[in-house]
């Protein structure tokens, strides 16, 4: 009997796995294939030389910085304040940051593009540097489940009371006490947060581009539209990217603090 | 910093009311700047959407672009999106358990369960444009499989009515990221399952068969159901995939949607606000469920 449910794992984790990997191997063969005949790198070297390539993905680099900087603005000291001051206030808060998954992020863009035309009271899209600004509140819209769930689980592991307590005594005021004592405590976590952010934000496509953005998510798509192995290429660096992000969240787990209360 | 000692002190002793009733909103500044963002920047443009899809052009009261949503494109649109949505939960949660199973309790060797989840986390978000390409590089009309099939196997997938462009070749592209999906969070469940229940159902006489049809599918299945309908609206809401897979000829309601943002197509901005209503309706509906599945399902996992 044991041996039997073995080989059906096995089966089961081979079809799998052959399942995920083969598109990535087909999407690496692909993209060596641009010069006839031989495999080269041409793909890589024509996507890292396009000055498309560059500066979208500059854009989208520090749109992503600035939306972590807004996640982490928002969600620190809510969620420190939450567990801190108002706990009956955090189903409502977790509902409201769950909300993003709830809302498909196309509803959400089409709703700001009617709220913030150049005629409402907060004409956010009557200039570039307000869209880009929009673009940036959107994505910190759209990973703010991933962002407060990290923040609140790193604030699960240190005695968010006592520290605050502690540094009242030693006459903190609570910009320290947020910036000082209970953000490095919580860093790694913030850390996990920011890099999912990142992740989420860098190859995004459906708010950049109806924002009408230079974003990196839009020139994918038209890259895809107009030429033949330079997608792929693009396609396996994203993955990279976004691999990159997952491991630097791990790694970062394996120094997060520990304690009793830590669920998993 | 003196106020928060203050109404420390006001909450303690109930004989200074009269101070507690004056610090209570210096209580809610902390929170502030949230509440308004998430109005601001959540709330009211969604609201605002979903009050536009009850008026007219004029601005008055309608159901008619509700009831314009039944025209047979939309109509079709919302069809067509449901079937994919659903057929790719479906298989993305059977496919995703069993793996899960596998590698939680097959006696795989263990290395091979972090392996799994750590690429399933990548997976997982790794939805849109690239995703597109990767399938186009590998099922496409000359994608390396597509080749490989035709030259050493002789089948030629394309003649077989197969297109990586139709509503199955968008299928297979989604379950690569509903599969891994599904595995993140039913690993846990999975996990919950206690040892001692295998062996309590032994030690009664029951056959392996007996302890999976009445353990193993009752524990799990509402975690199952819950993740499903999950990724029922995963799938629902995902546009940069299909728009990077089939262009905007595909009629689905997010590609619908698109457009319509894009260039008004539908020629009236107020069915536009009723298309997405109806998307809310359906992904709202669906974390619903997610959320009752849920609730039903941690009762097993303390």
């Amino acid at each position: 009997m044991k041996q039997g449910s073995r080989f059906w794992a096995w089966l089961v984790f081979g079809v799998g796995t052959t399942y995920f990997v083969l598109p990535l191997l087909a999407t690496f063969e692909f993209s060596l294939r641009k010069r006839r005949g031989e495999y080269s790198f041409d793909a890589y070297r024509s996507v890292f030389g396009d000055p498309n390539f560059q500066a979208t993905f500059t854009y989208s680099v520090v749109v992503a910085v600035f939306t972590i900087l807004l996640g982490v603005l928002l969600v620190v000291p809510t969620a420190y304040w939450i567990r801190l001051r108002l706990p009956h206030l955090r189903p409502v808060v977790e509902f409201i940051t769950l909300l993003p998954l709830v809302i498909p992020a196309i509803v959400i863009v089409f709703g700001y593009i009617r709220m913030f035309g150049s005629n409402s009271t907060l004409p956010f899209l009557a200039t570039a540097r307000g869209t880009d600004a929009l673009l940036v509140i959107g994505y910190a819209v759209l990973a703010l489940p991933y962002m407060y769930r990290a923040v609140d689980t790193g604030l699960r592991t240190i005695d968010v009371r006592t520290l605050t307590e502690a540094a009242q005594i030693l006459g903190a005021g609570w910009t320290t006490i947020i910036a000082r004592i209970i953000l490095p405590n919580v860093l790694i976590a913030v850390l996990s947060g920011a890099f999912l952010s990142f992740a989420i934000v860098i190859g995004e496509f459906t708010m950049a581009s109806l924002l009408n953005r230079p974003a990196f998510g839009p020139y994918l798509q038209n890259i895809g539209a107009n030429s033949a192995y330079e997608p792929s290429a693009l396609a396996l660096i994203s993955f990279a990217i976004t691999w990159g992000c997952m491991s630097l969240i791990q790694i970062l787990s394996r120094f997060a603090p520990r304690s009793a209360n830590r669920p998993n | 910093m003196a106020d928060s000692t203050m109404s420390e002190t006001a909450r303690v002793s109930p004989g200074a009311p009269e101070i507690s009733r004056l610090r209570l909103p210096l209580h809610w500044l902390g929170v502030t700047p949230f509440f308004v963002f998430a109005l601001v920047f959540l709330i009211l443009p969604t609201v605002g959407l979903i009050a536009g899809a009850f008026k007219n052009a004029a601005g008055d009261y309608t159901f008619d672009n509700i009831i314009a949503l039944s025209q047979p494109k939309l109509a079709a649109a919302y069809w067509v999106s449901i079937q994919i949505s659903f057929v790719s939960a479906i298989l993305g949660a059977l496919i995703g358990l069993a793996m899960a199973v596998a590698v939680v309790r097959g006696g795989l060797p263990p290395w091979l369960r972090s392996a799994t989840l750590t690429f399933s986390g990548v997976a997982s978000n790794f939805a849109g444009v690239p995703l597109a390409f990767s399938f186009i590089a590998t099922l496409g009309r000359l994608g390396v499989a597509t080749i490989l099939l035709r030259d050493i196997f002789g089948i030629n997938i394309y003649s077989l009515g197969f297109s990586i462009f139709s509503f199955w070749g968008l299928i297979l592209t989604y379950l690569y990221f509903q599969i891994p999906l599904m595995i993140v969070i039913i690993t846990p469940a999975v996990d919950g399952l206690k040892k001692e229940w295998g062996e309590a159902a032994a030690t009664l006489g029951a056959t392996n068969w007996q302890y999976w049809r009445m353990v193993v599918i009752p524990v799990l299945w509402p975690s199952f159901l819950g993740t499903t309908v999950l990724l029922f609206a995963n799938a629902f809401g995902a546009v940069a995939t299909a728009y990077a897979l089939t262009g905007p000829s595909l009629n689905i309601v997010p590609i619908q949607l698109f457009a319509q943002i894009r260039g008004d197509v539908l020629y009236n901005p107020n069915l536009g606000y009723a298309l997405a209503f109806g998307m809310i309706v359906i992904t709202g509906l669906a974390n619903l469920f997610y959320i009752l599945f849920q609730r039903r399902a941690e009762r097993w996992l303390k």
